[in-house]
């Protein structure tokens, strides 16, 4: 056993000896305990390889801190929040025919699929937009979630044509641009749907014949 | 085919039908079709055959040891079933460390049967083809605390610091959708699609949610250990697998579980 290690077991014991667990939630030493308890415990299973748990910025900061909680206990610093935001902006690619719109019923067809990038998914298997999963987007639909906000009658709501349609692709390709901890997926920036697939979903929502706004 | 078989086709006919019918109406809650489903089988769960085969694995001589888990501590002592796991999961002197039931049979499993840990941990879940021998324990212990509140201890340090990794990966966001449990599971009266969601950091919704695990999946035909809820959501979540029993998922559950102190606890439960 050379010195180098002595010293750091040495360090690492005086460490744990230190700090004693703390009752409040604002804890540096459990944040740590827990990024590697984190990192060991968790495996390659299929496509889900161990590495997805390792955080970028924008995760470590929503996994401290909330922006999105419709009861106002936001506590995230408006600084941050403005910082991670402008970042998220910049990871937009914006369409370069500068058209936002595609086919509404394929944009349906993806809205209704809730697979992709599980475990028990397969690698070849396209991702679905999992949006019903979470919104309400058509009057005959029942079987809609409730965790983000109803979506019926986007096209009317939102200003001019050309703005809502640039809204609806920037809130798909990433949310995360306008909202910095929401809860939805950036579907674009995370290579989750392709730049088509977005437009078809940007159609469901603006086409005046899409069950959005029937 | 033996007498209680025979039963027990019968029960789960009864059970399938009665499900399809209910699921069939439209336009109502998944929650409120169980709780019609559960009142039409209000005198039955097959969660019970695996309550009785479990107790019979706990008193069988089994493993290179040839020894039955009658003498396991899940806690209150020596052989002590009853009321143990409405107090897990809780700190144990012998290993050191906080441990949840799937946890504490395991190592019950090994010192008294003398079967590697390895072995147990590569047959967590049931399926089916196979029942798995851990979970099916995990099913009779987990009977013997009915109608007994929900009284996790949160005294010893490393209790506490379980607790407080839980809450941390609780809110845990990562992968490719950004999700942590809290995505789902930290507003209260959210559903997905039809699924009403528990906000498991307030009392009442973690109470009704912690004390139904385990529970028999009536879309699966098994029953389902807590490490297995939690496994599935992690599945969902897009993250990798959680390794079983291990720190993080013991963490996870004992900050299910603290929240859910004080309800009765309930399970084996019944679920779509």
């Amino acid at each position: 056993m050379n010195a180098k290690l002595i010293f750091g077991m040495t360090i690492t014991l005086s460490l744990a000896t230190a700090m004693p667990v703390q009752a409040d939630s604002k804890s540096p030493y459990l944040d740590a305990k827990t990024a590697a308890i984190i990192k060991r415990d968790f495996r390659d299973k299929g496509i889900a390889k161990a590495d997805r748990v390792n955080q970028d910025e924008l995760q470590v900061a929503c996994s401290k801190y909330r922006d999105d909680m419709p009861d106002g206990t936001n506590d995230m610093p408006n600084r941050t929040k403005v910082n991670l935001e402008e970042k998220q902006l910049k990871s937009i690619k914006w369409p370069a025919d500068g058209n936002f719109v595609g086919d509404w019923k394929a944009g349906e067809k993806l809205a209704q699929s809730g697979k992709g990038m599980t475990w028990s998914d397969k690698a070849d298997e396209p991702a679905g937009g999992n949006c019903y999963n979470c919104h309400q987007l058509s009057s005959k639909e029942i079987a809609y979630g409730t965790i983000g906000p109803s979506l019926l009658n986007y096209a009317k709501k939102h200003g001019s044509r050309e703005e809502s349609e640039r809204r609806a692709y920037g809130h798909i390709y990433n949310v995360k641009a306008y909202i910095a901890c929401s809860n939805m997926p950036r579907f674009g920036s995370m290579g989750i749907l392709s730049e088509a697939q977005i437009k078809d979903l940007v159609a469901l929502l603006m086409d005046p014949e899409s069950p959005v706004n029937k | 085919m033996n007498t209680s078989n025979v039963s027990k086709v019968v029960m789960l006919l009864a059970l399938a039908t009665s499900y399809v019918a209910i699921a069939a109406e439209g336009g109502v809650s998944d929650s409120d079709r169980i709780a019609q489903y559960r009142e039409m089988i209000s005198d039955g769960n097959p969660a019970d055959f695996d309550e009785m085969a479990g107790e019979e694995l706990w008193k069988k001589p089994g493993g290179p040891k040839n020894a039955s888990l009658e003498k396991c501590d899940l806690g209150k002592g020596s052989g002590v079933v009853k009321g143990a796991y409405a107090e897990m999961p809780r700190y144990f002197k012998d290993t050191d460390r906080v441990q949840d039931l799937e946890s504490r049979l395991m190592t019950c499993m090994n010192t008294l049967q003398g079967i590697p840990e390895e072995e147990i941990a590569a047959k967590p879940f049931s399926t089916e083809q196979k029942n798995s021998d851990i979970s099916t324990l995990a099913t009779y212990v987990v009977g013997q605390s009915k109608g007994i509140k929900m009284a996790v201890s949160v005294k010893h340090p490393k209790e506490k610091e379980a607790y407080e990794i839980g809450k941390r990966i609780f809110n845990y966001r990562a992968g490719p959708y950004d999700f942590s449990c809290s995505t789902c599971h930290a507003t209260s009266g959210v559903r997905i699609r039809m699924q009403d969601l528990p906000n498991l950091n307030v009392a009442k919704d973690a109470q009704a949610a912690y004390t139904s695990w385990p529970a028999y999946r009536v879309s699966q035909g098994l029953t389902r250990s807590f490490e297995w809820r939690l496994n599935d959501c992690f599945r969902q979540q897009r993250f990798p697998e959680p390794k079983f029993a291990s720190e993080a998922t013991i963490a996870l559950t004992m900050y299910s579980a603290v929240n859910a102190n004080g309800a009765e606890y309930a399970g084996p439960g019944l679920k779509r």
